[in-house]
């Protein structure tokens, strides 16, 4: 039985959360938050998008014993849940998959999504072709040169991607480039969120989607180990992974749950991307109440990360309630760590890791380190890193 | 009585519409934004309408988000502005002054000490742009305590049911955005405004601003017709961020003389 509840009816999670929007939006979410409720228990929606996640996403992505990466690191066994198997190579697909069929039940002809890696764009742009939905990507310019496969990738599958170059040119300012483009064509746009952040219904629904990875993995352990692993670890930008892999463990006794934030070139250096970690002040960005990294005055202060996904100064509502009742534990890892753990990872089990998910093995070793041999730590693999070459091979000075 | 309340009050009896130029505190430098509101007043603002420059300004087009980053260079934030409103009150007592802007720079603060600080300096209304009645309950309170108007938005979307709940939350007056987007749009269908200002106007008593696409005489001067003000806000921005140093003032001088003849001739 799922005793926790959350969020309340208006999408509070505590103090957190909510619907911080201009009211031209306030309608076009009144309407999704309708036709989400609708839906989100309706037995043949339910069954058109388990269909698409079994045929066309490929699930359930297996979980892998790594087994001489464990021997390495030398502690606790380390498994990891593949969403880098899915289609289109991250568990981005889940979500989008479940939005767009809202969007084709509401009529919407059009939709529009926000980028940081390019996996959600490219997993929103997918989902487009297959429903033969108009698809516009929005993606900070930074993010753009950063992430070229990934937008080539995107435009391959017919979307249109408009590189935004306000702000500190990355996610937040795609966020909000996407924000006034929904406000503009709300007659006939569905606004697909890659994260648990936006205003409500949008930390809930991403969770729902996202929360086949932990509903799948809590069968799956049993089946493998006959048991629950003693800690659950995953990378936290918004937070979509983690809270799909989290939420399903809520209620289950005595599983630790980590949320690895960005701690780009260390803490001490405030060049990061780890609100949670770093104690933020409270404010309010993309229509919730959540920690942020903000100045004096409350403005929004550039972040930095090695991984474009994680390079957000905000968190999911969801993730700030979390942390304030104690039931997940946050921490960082730094660009170097991330990074390390990459070609550990490459190296010793032929696996090639998303940056991202880099960050949750990273803490995952050293975790791992401090626990005995018959524990288990479950790390969530976002995603691959196929579209990170390029970043990797920069960093190592190599010219492709 | 507010600023705001008396300021609509006279201009109702004289049967006039009131103009309210917006413009962003600190653009193009902080050093001319009080002498920019000063030749607002002398050239026609019944009110004025103070952009609180923010990182993340969602609801605004690019003429705006410029504006925010101009002024955020010289790192005008929220503690600025209440100063320059400080300041122009050493000399004007009379024109109400409307912040607008985001909610995460009051969050920062906190809902009191805002309501405080806005109080001190003298600030008659505050537009949060991302603060929707649902969701500011307590601000609103505070401000109210202060006698300082929470003016909110409404939009094309906005239906009969919400208005009443906005409307019971709002004072000083409710603003009308014109169409849907963000600030500084070009669509504006006027007898489409025209019937929803007069749906609205059967709601409250409140008087209703119209703004969002309102850029040159005509369009100043069809608003004018349906409503209790009118606000000009991109194009004012537009006109500063074209001039300089030397002209700055006298541009915007111009430009409230051409609004200012056509709101007043609507009627």
């Amino acid at each position: 039985m799922q005793l926790y509840d959350m969020p309340d009816a208006r999408g509070h999670f505590g103090q957190f959360g909510g619907t911080f929007v201009a009211e031209t939006l306030v309608e076009a979410l009144e309407e999704l938050r309708a036709m989400y409720e609708k839906y989100r228990h309706d037995p043949v929606f339910l069954a058109e998008y388990a269909y698409d996640l079994k045929h066309f996403v490929g699930r359930p992505s297996p979980i892998y014993h790594a087994k001489r990466l464990s021997d390495k690191v030398g502690g606790a066994q380390i498994y990891l849940k593949r969403e880098d198997l899915n289609h289109t190579g991250a568990h981005k697909i889940n979500n989008t998959i479940g939005q767009a069929l809202l969007a084709k039940r509401m009529g919407k002809p059009r939709v529009i999504a926000e980028t940081g890696a390019g996996q959600h764009g490219v997993a929103t742009a997918t989902i487009a072709a297959r429903l033969g939905l108009e698809c516009v990507v929005y993606m900070g310019s930074e993010d753009v040169k950063r992430q070229a496969p990934n937008v080539f990738r995107m435009k391959l599958l017919g979307a249109t991607v408009v590189p935004v170059e306000s702000g500190s040119k990355t996610l937040k300012d795609a966020l909000n480039e996407a924000m006034r483009d929904w406000v503009t064509n709300v007659h006939n746009t569905f606004y697909i969120i890659g994260t648990v952040a936006g205003p409500h219904p949008y930390p809930m629904m991403v969770r729902d989607f996202q929360a086949v990875i932990g509903i799948e993995a809590k069968e799956q352990m049993m089946e493998m180990v006959g048991r629950q692993p003693d800690a659950v670890v995953a990378c936290v930008g918004g937070g979509s992974n983690a809270m799909g892999i989290f939420y399903p463990y809520i209620d289950v006794p005595n599983v630790r749950l980590i949320g690895v934030e960005a701690a780009g070139l260390g803490m001490e250096t405030g060049k990061h991307a780890a609100p949670l970690t770093a104690n933020s002040p409270v404010g309010v960005l993309h229509g919730n109440r959540t920690y942020l990294m903000q100045d004096a005055d409350g403005n929004i202060i550039e972040t930095h990360s090695v991984s474009a996904g994680l390079d957000y100064p905000g968190v999911g509502p969801e993730h700030a309630w979390l942390k304030d009742i104690k039931r997940a534990e946050y921490v960082a890892i730094t660009d170097d760590e991330a990074m390390a753990a990459f070609h550990n990872l490459c190296r010793t089990e032929g696996i090639i890791p998303a940056l991202e998910s880099s960050h949750a093995l990273a803490y995952a070793e050293k975790l791992a380190k401090t626990m005995s041999k018959d524990q288990i730590v479950l790390v969530n693999l976002s995603g691959r890193g196929d579209k990170d070459i390029n970043t990797v091979a920069k960093l190592a000075n190599i010219t492709l | 009585m507010s600023r705001i309340q008396t300021a609509f009050t006279a201009l109702k009896q004289q049967g006039k519409t009131a103009l309210i130029p917006y413009i962003t505190a600190g653009d193009p430098h902080p050093k001319h934004t009080v002498n920019l509101m000063h030749t607002l007043v002398k050239h026609g603002a019944d009110m004025i309408e103070l952009g609180v420059p923010f990182s993340d300004p969602m609801a605004d087009g690019p003429v705006i988000q410029r504006a925010s980053e101009r002024a955020l260079l010289h790192k005008v934030g929220l503690t600025a502005v209440l100063e320059m409103v400080k300041t122009f009150r050493e000399t004007n007592q009379t024109t109400p002054i409307i912040l607008m802007g985001y909610a995460n720079p009051i969050e920062a603060i906190g809902a009191t000490a805002f309501a405080d600080r806005a109080k001190a300096a003298d600030v008659d209304g505050v537009i949060t742009v991302d603060y929707p009645p649902e969701e500011c309950g307590e601000f609103v309170r505070q401000l109210r305590s202060r006698d300082i108007d929470p003016v909110f938005l409404l939009s094309p979307t906005t239906d009969q049911k919400r208005v009443d709940l906005i409307v019971n939350q709002a004072s000083g007056f409710v603003y009308y955005v014109s169409l849907k987007g963000v600030t500084g749009a070009a669509n504006l269908d006027i007898a489409e405004v025209s019937q929803r200002v007069a749906s609205i106007r059967k709601q409250t008593n409140l008087p209703v601003g119209v703004g969002f696409g309102i850029r040159d005489a005509a369009t100043a001067k069809a608003t004018a017709a349906i409503a209790d003000a009118v606000v000009v806000g991109s194009r004012m921005v537009q006109t500063i961020e074209a001039s300089n140093d030397d002209n700055l003032l006298s541009n915007v001088a111009a430009l409230m003389d051409e609004l200012k003849a056509a709101v007043d001739a609507a009627k």
